[in-house]
């Protein structure tokens, strides 16, 4: 059972790339199935919550560290995903890797605002 | 070498088009409009950091139609990307890989993400 259990964690260690690329996949497809009912759930509220509810939502130890662990693997999860459509869409090596590029530029910059708001909002209320 | 320019497969102009092959190609429009949608969330929290006055003017714009139909997209993709990447999960592990089972996974897919996503904007009083 453990062994059977710790075999993608092995797996995502010692093996080739594409072999990595698969299991992280499904990793972060089933670590984000409890996160993304969370942020739905909490979408359901938030959206027609005033501003002091949402920041006060947002600065919640609990909230703050879900919405850390949501958006890691989300954007993760992404960038493994548009990786798959890249490079089955576009046919020039050298666009697809240029393209590529960019997406992990977005995303890094993306993931990187997302985690200074989380940090801000926790520190300042 | 360059290779001469052949036609794709599966040859588009040609294909017809089944439920399994619209959910596969639906799987990835629905992933590829999420990554977009994560900028709007990126927005969303952004605005939280610049003070009250932005955050009401951004959902101020949610109240739009097209502010709701973007968040209805969004939301339905959410939930199919979700209901669907369960269904991939069982295939993975080698179940549910027959046709029959497949259409019937199918139809469940496409009325629990459109059920989902109505009680949802029900709920967030998006409707």
């Amino acid at each position: 059972m453990s062994i059977k259990l710790l075999t993608p964690i092995r797996i995502l260690i010692s093996s080739s790339e594409p072999v990595r690329h698969w299991w992280a996949q499904r990793l972060t497809a089933v670590a984000l199935i409890p996160l993304s009912l969370w942020f739905i759930y909490s979408l359901t509220t938030m959206l027609t919550a005033n501003y002091d509810t949402v920041v006060l939502w947002l600065s919640n130890l609990k909230n703050s560290l879900l919405m850390l662990f949501f958006i890691l693997i989300l954007y993760y999860h992404a960038l493994l995903g548009l990786q798959v459509v890249i490079e089955d869409y576009v046919e020039s090596v050298r666009q697809r890797k240029a393209l590529l590029l960019f997406v992990k530029i977005i995303i890094s910059l993306t993931l990187l605002c997302n985690l200074l708001v989380i940090l801000f909002i926790y520190m300042e209320f | 070498m360059k290779s001469p320019k052949r036609p794709l497969s599966p040859h588009l102009q040609i294909y017809k088009p089944q439920l399994t092959s619209v959910l596969s190609i639906t799987h990835r429009g629905t992933g590829v409009f999420l990554s977009l949608g994560t900028l709007a969330l990126t927005c969303w929290l952004i605005s939280l950091v610049m003070g009250e006055e932005v955050f009401n003017s951004f959902h101020q714009q949610m109240t739009t139609w097209y502010g709701k139909l973007f968040l209805a997209g969004f939301i339905f993709s959410l939930f199919y990307h979700l209901v669907n990447g369960v269904r991939h999960l069982f295939w993975d592990a080698g179940l549910g890989l027959d046709i029959s089972t497949t259409y019937k996974s199918g139809y469940l897919t496409m009325f629990l993400s459109i059920v989902l996503t109505m009680v949802t904007l029900f709920l967030g009083k998006v409707i």
